[in-house]
């Protein structure tokens, strides 16, 4: 019992910094935030200062705005989290095999995930270009179109450039997931299968993504909420428009505590968000713990 | 036989090499456009039809980086902006590494009440959305006079930066048995000997891999950075990107040399530690 209690003292003192740093950071600001939401703080409103109780999130959740916000985020999220699980396994695969330059492939392959994300948004943001854009000029000389179009202005086709500039960015990331995870599949079995006649589109299903189960799962709830979060790359490449055709539920948070000032309102919408990434962080966990018992 | 062997494995070779040089050009192109047009002339880059290959490099709007000394001019602004990134990088990756590797190994290796609990609550607080805390943390920082100033940034960095240290680090002394803190306390050594001396020395390529990414996350921050940064005091590096979008509308170089400078430091960095990150990148997130 001593022992414990010694155990514990140390334990208790080699933690104590971390929790101070972290925790002397975000309770009092996270308990606010909470606060705000319930009371009206909003600086331009006429009920400033009165208890409102579920009064904001009753309007938010009946709000079409708030929706919509959901739907593209949503639309983003699932979008490129697809695009990068894809693609990922896809590059893993070729990556995986033996053949001349695959070695320097497999270095380059993470420059883009290097990128700052802000330095992706707007290196995108020039080669999109509607009057001077590399992209119109290639899809021009090839005759894919036949003149200029105005990507990020275009409320068509704004959140797909997104889309492929994150996916652009953080589909490596993927792709050194998945090629972990392939080289951790014994050999011998595949081996096998060959010798029982299967096929390599055969051994595919029924020893690699198997194995790979896992990995994707870990890749697409990991993704999810990072993707959920996103702001930067918003911000840098169409600051939520055109026509709000790209503006999300961070994005708009962040309109109405810094443009509009609706603190109460954006306090809400916060609040909304952690309670998404907290149960998509459950889900995450309870995929950890059976990936131990794998 | 033999010959319809090879010669099937050579059809299938240059299938994948011809794939191999797709992912190539879309993974490079992009970099090498953004390199082409820090150096092409404006003329060549408003020109149409747009020619790739520039006929006339300049490296003008590079040496304007670094020789400008005027604090109103944007290519100032961003240099300092840079050395303001590397600063407050540097102190988040040491500071965070000290404190969270401490932590990660009080989690991975000691018996306390509450720790699954605790731990929890560290990875709830990595994956927190920083909008939940913005207003309060506004408030509080201009009421302390912390706005505008470097090492309040840090410690702001610090809050997400140490919860995924922990979580990553807690992991890699996991994986290293307990009789080797049995060892060596039946040799006499004390707790803290044991941690420095024993632990510490194995779990090193964790503690690169790691503080890699520490200095990585904070190289790659924004948001907090565009609501507490406001002058050249504490501005950085994609605060300073952020705002060239706005002001160089046309001169698209500009908007590439800095966009070259501010990846410069984090590709080379990838690249040559590339073992290391994928290392703490699977790690932190598939356990094996």
């Amino acid at each position: 019992m001593r022992l414990r209690n010694e155990e514990e003292r140390y334990a208790a003192a080699l933690i104590t910094p971390s929790m101070i740093v972290v925790f002397g950071v975000i309770i009092v600001p996270i308990v606010t935030t909470l606060v705000y939401s319930f009371v009206n703080i909003n600086p331009l409103s006429s009920h400033r200062g009165e208890f409102a109780g579920f009064g904001f999130y009753i309007k938010t959740l009946s709000s079409r705005a708030f929706w919509d916000d959901l739907g593209r985020t949503l639309h983003f999220t699932i979008a490129s989290t697809a695009i990068e699980t894809f693609f990922g396994l896809l590059i893993a695969l070729l990556l995986n095999q033996k053949f001349p330059g695959v070695g320097l492939l497999r270095s380059i392959i993470i420059i883009p995930w290097a990128i700052p994300t802000v330095v992706n948004g707007s290196l995108w943001k020039l080669m999109l270009n509607g009057e001077y854009g590399v992209i119109n000029a290639l899809l021009e000389r090839f005759h894919l179109i036949s003149s200029y179009q105005s990507w990020l202005g275009n409320p068509k086709t704004a959140m797909m450039c997104i889309v492929i500039a994150d996916s652009w960015k953080m589909t490596p990331l993927a792709v050194i997931f998945f090629l972990a995870a392939l080289q951790g599949i014994d050999q011998t079995v595949y081996e096998a299968a060959r010798v029982d006649g299967a096929n390599p589109f055969q051994s595919f299903l029924a020893i690699t993504l198997p194995a790979l189960k896992p990995t994707i799962m870990v890749i697409v709830v990991m993704r999810t909420v990072e993707k959920f979060k996103a702001f930067d790359i918003f911000y840098l490449m169409t600051r939520g428009g055109p026509a709000n055709s790209t503006k999300t539920l961070m994005y708009d948070t962040y309109l109405q505590a810094f443009t509009n000032l609706n603190y109460s309102d954006a306090a809400t919408y916060a609040y909304l968000i952690a309670l998404a990434v907290a149960l998509m962080t459950l889900v995450y966990i309870r995929l950890m713990k059976r990936g131990d018992n794998i | 036989m033999r010959r319809s062997i090879s010669s099937r494995r050579r059809r299938t070779m240059a299938l994948q090499m011809f794939f191999g040089l797709l992912v190539a050009i879309v993974v490079l192109g992009p970099v090498v456009w953004m390199f082409l047009t820090s150096v092409m002339r404006p003329v060549d880059l408003t020109a149409k039809p747009l020619r790739l290959i520039p006929q006339d490099i300049t490296f003008d709007r590079f040496r304007q980086i670094f020789a400008s000394a005027s604090a109103s001019d944007p290519a100032y602004v961003f240099r300092i902006a840079l050395k303001n990134s590397f600063l407050i990088a540097v102190s988040v990756t040491v500071l965070s590494l000290v404190v969270g590797t401490l932590s990660a190994y009080a989690f991975a290796h000691l018996r306390f009440r509450g720790k699954n609990a605790l731990m929890l609550l560290i990875l709830f607080t990595y994956m927190l959305p920083p909008v939940a805390m913005i207003i309060p943390l506004y408030r509080i920082y201009n009421q302390l006079g912390w706005l505008d100033k470097r090492w309040p940034l840090v410690i702001l960095y610090l809050s997400f930066i140490v919860p995924f240290i922990i979580w990553v680090m807690q992991d890699f002394f996991g994986s290293i048995s307990r009789s080797f803190e049995e060892a060596a306390q039946v040799d006499g050594a004390t707790r803290l000997q044991t941690l420095l001396y024993i632990f510490l020395p194995i779990a090193r390529p964790g503690a690169i891999a790691t503080g890699i990414l520490a200095f990585l996350m904070s190289w790659d921050e924004f948001f907090y950075s565009l609501i507490f940064t406001s002058s050249l005091a504490s501005k950085t590096m994609p605060v300073a990107i952020a705002e060239f979008n706005g002001k160089f509308t046309i001169d698209y170089g500009m908007i590439s040399v800095a966009g070259i400078l501010g990846s410069l430091i984090p590709v080379l960095i990838t690249v040559v530690f590339q073992k290391y990150i994928v290392l703490g990148m699977t790690a932190g997130g598939v356990k094996e």
